[in-house]
């Protein structure tokens, strides 16, 4: 890997404000905190927070910075499609993109000011570069139970690539999402996990 | 049981309170410094006191109260904030304190939330205090008792300067034991220490400069300072805070052999500076925002007269603005000691992205005000506005301005009394009027400033993750206090027309817009409703809002007002409204054709 001496794992979690990137990071950081390893992370915070484009860092098994540099990332989880692209300059060339092919639109393509990009081309450009695990999450969520659980598929998919026990994840998973929806977020776990 | 925690830099920091025994804690929210009060007002069985104070000036002289009173204090606030408690820092330098206190002022290099990126260690130096600038959430953490150590012993204020990637940067962190001690509060009457009249205060400078030289030699040993040279290399850099893990790693992965020196707690101690330079010929210097170090270390070089190469920000080689990262580090380290320039072959994205700038969310009243607002006062309207959530008015063409906290009303009367003769109309939040808004207003109504005053009075300090105000009843620790009225206090500081709308309600909005508009003075409209984050989180549900497709003409005046949950189909020439729907209701009273209704449940 590219962070070969650095960092186990880098990964780079993007997605839209609101989509559940920070949950996502912690899930999976505690899970490299219950296994041992050290873990650095960034997140994006405020004013950004508000449906803004939004990008967390996460470096498993690193004790430098929490900032990934170009080209370094293990893999790339987008939790909306133009949003892989936006941050794909992480990736380092034997990466893996997970994205969730349901976009959210944007306000200045919403109201006419720019164009979303062609789907087919997103997948198009991603695939000619890199190993590609393309999927609709949102309807995936749907399917487990809830609309809000796609970020949870989103772990489970990422949860085949980690240095991280599958177990250990999803118990971590367990204990970060609200009581009422554990099952759900299980179901959205291993169907997640499934689709990677 | 695993001591270790996967926790946010601002929690560990909270975290490095408790374990130092902190006794009183005040502070102003503040992207990127909240959650360290955050964290500690929702603690249970506290044995501190904790609170968000109106504005950081005021939470600056609480914790100073506390300190002079004997006691482990600490303030906590963004970069910008320490302006604005620039006033008694400035002064405490002189006073210093009689238990400690600890000043954070969380930097932001890159404006992730921030209208500046100012650099709190040149506040450090200009007051004459310690600084500590963390390069990981531990050594945060592991800081703050040090830090209460430190001020304890030389009887001064630390400042400790966290930036975004600490504050928001989460590692796993291992916790250390809570101190038992908790120093006795005792105000004891020393005149030449707590009254800083001329005669006291010209004898404290110099004591000062003196004690401020104290420090930097029992700095030499901290373990925040750490020198590590190399026998066979003439090169070295050196680094300081957050940046010094990025210096780091680029030296890692370049493979260079070269010293390296981490400075993290200020004043830069000399001798382990002088021993980096009489060993290194050429010496790169590596931090964030400005060259503190790297001025301190040009100076060291000529004072000793070592002739060492210094390379930094002087050069270009190390930028003075933004965040640094690995690349960066890594461009700079190549080019300083000449070495083949990193290979880096970026990916180009051939497809045009659309940007996605953050929006005020679906549903958001302040959406609703500023299209009223702007209706009423037209294009040629100025539209002065502030520093939260609402300042996202951009997108509604109704924030012109926005300068700092409370500025949206002096720069309006500024404007006014330059002549302008357009009609004027600022924008301000609630907590954002308490905090530096009341003067404002106070100068404008006292000066005759004919303007619009508008008080986004969403309830809650929302921008900075939903921190009550005095205009709530609740205290820091959810303990009910006195609401206290806007209107009452607008009214109070003088002004005669002062009227509340729920800016939901659009036509008895622009009625009250248009008589302000055309009232002769200052007038103030406070367009009230709740957060929306804050009142779902609180379990309140309306019905959604769908168009009618047989009613929709497609003109997309809905789609313009610039909700997220309105959405036009360029196919069907059409608009719809998605899942994001809150039920406002704001966008069928903006539809003419009556096309946009409640979905029944």
């Amino acid at each position: 890997m590219s962070s070969a001496g650095i960092s186990l794992f880098d990964l780079v979690i993007a997605g839209v404000g609101g989509q559940g990137t920070i949950l996502a990071s912690d899930i999976i950081g505690k899970a490299a905190v219950k296994e041992g390893l050290p873990v650095m992370a960034a997140e994006t915070h405020g004013m950004a927070q508000r449906g803004g484009s939004v990008v967390n860092h996460l470096r498993i098994g690193c004790e430098l910075g929490s900032l990934i540099p170009l080209k370094s990332a293990d893999a790339l989880i987008a939790l909306e499609p133009s949003e892989a692209l936006r941050y794909i300059e992480y990736l380092s060339d034997e990466g893996i993109v997970i994205v969730n092919t349901e976009p959210v639109l944007p306000v200045t393509v919403t109201s006419g000011i720019s164009s979303y990009p062609d789907m087919g081309e997103i997948i198009d450009y991603l695939e000619q570069r890199f190993t590609v695990k393309a999927f609709n999450a949102v309807q995936l969520a749907k399917e487990a139970g809830h609309v809000q659980s796609m970020n949870t598929v989103m772990i489970g998919a990422v949860s085949k690539y980690l240095p991280l026990s599958k177990d250990v994840l999803l118990d971590c998973v367990k204990a970060s999402v609200p009581k009422r929806t554990m099952d759900i977020n299980i179901k959205a776990f291993g169907i997640g996990r499934l689709h990677a | 049981m695993s001591t270790r925690e996967f926790m946010l830099g601002n929690v560990a920091i909270a975290r490095g309170i408790v374990e130092g025994g902190g006794q009183v804690i005040a502070g102003y929210p503040g992207t990127p410094s909240s959650e360290i009060i955050d964290t500690l007002a929702a603690m249970e069985n506290r044995d501190f006191y904790v609170e968000w104070s109106v504005n950081e000036k005021v939470a600056f002289e609480v914790a100073a109260g506390a300190a002079i009173a004997g006691v482990r204090s600490v303030v906590t606030m963004k970069h910008v904030g320490l302006n604005v408690a620039a006033d008694p820092l400035m002064t405490l330098s002189y006073m210093g304190v009689k238990g400690s206190m600890i000043i954070i002022s969380a930097d932001d290099p890159s404006c992730h939330s921030s209208q500046n990126e100012q650099d709190t260690r040149k506040y450090a130096q200009f007051a004459l205090m310690p600084c500590f600038d963390p390069s990981n959430p531990q050594e945060a953490k592991d800081m703050i008792p040090d830090a209460f150590r430190l001020s304890n012993l030389f009887q001064t204020a630390a400042i400790f300067r966290p930036t975004t990637r600490i504050s928001h940067g989460k590692s796993d962190v291992e916790l250390g034991d809570i101190t038992e001690q908790r120093p006795q509060v005792k105000f004891e009457k020393i005149p030449e220490r707590w009254i800083m009249m001329p005669k006291n205060a010209r004898l404290r400078h110099p004591y000062v400069l003196q004690v401020y030289e104290d420090i930097r030699k029992e700095l030499e040993n901290s373990p925040w300072n750490q020198l590590e040279l190399k026998t066979g290399s003439k090169i070295g850099v050196v680094s300081s805070g957050v940046a010094s893990v990025y210096a780091r790693e680029a030296i890692k992965r370049i493979g260079l052999d070269a010293s390296f020196l981490k400075i993290c707690a200020y004043p830069a101690p000399e001798d382990k500076i002088t021993g980096m330079l009489e060993h290194a010929d050429t010496v790169l210097v590596i931090e964030e925002l400005e060259p503190v170090l790297e001025d301190e270390i040009r100076i060291m070089a000529q004072k000793h007269g070592i002739g060492v190469k210094v390379l930094g920000k002087l050069e270009g080689l190390v930028p003075r603005h933004g965040e640094l990262n690995v690349d960066i580090c890594m461009d700079a380290i190549s080019k300083a000691f000449e070495l083949p320039e990193p290979s880096r072959q970026v990916n180009d994205v051939g497809l045009q992205l659309p940007s996605r700038p953050p929006v005020l969310c679906p549903g958001c009243a302040h959406r609703a005000a500023f299209h009223v607002m702007k209706k009423v006062f037209g294009k040629d309207g100025i539209y002065p506005s502030d520093i939260g959530c609402y300042t996202l008015g951009v997108q509604s063409g109704a924030v012109d301005t926005t300068l700092c906290m409370g500025a949206s009303i002096t720069v309006s009367s500024g404007i006014y009394h330059a002549g302008e003769e357009h009609p004027i109309c600022c924008s301000i939040g609630d907590s954002t009027f308490f905090h530096t808004g009341m003067n404002g207003l106070l100068n404008a109504v006292y000066n005759k400033a004919d303007i619009t005053v508008t008080i986004m009075d969403n309830r809650v300090t929302a921008m900075t993750g939903h921190q009550p105000n005095p205009g709530m009843g609740k205290t820091a620790v959810g303990e009910s206090t006195v609401a206290v009225s806007i209107s009452d206090i607008c009214r109070s500081l003088g002004a005669e027309f002062v009227e509340v709308v729920d800016p939901y309600d659009l036509a008895s909005t622009e009625d009250v817009f248009r008589r302000s508009r055309d009232y002769k003075g200052t007038s103030v409209v406070i367009a009230r409703q709740p957060c929306v984050i804050d009142l779902r989180r609180s379990g309140a549900r309306k019905p959604a809002f769908s168009v009618d497709q047989e009613k929709c003409t497609g003109c997309k005046s809905c789609v313009r007002f610039g909700c997220p949950a309105t959405e036009f189909d360029n196919e069907l020439k059409r608009a719809r409204i998605n899942n994001m729907c809150t039920g406002c209701g704001v966008c069928a009273q903006i539809c003419k054709f009556g096309a946009i209704l409640e979905v029944k449940r």
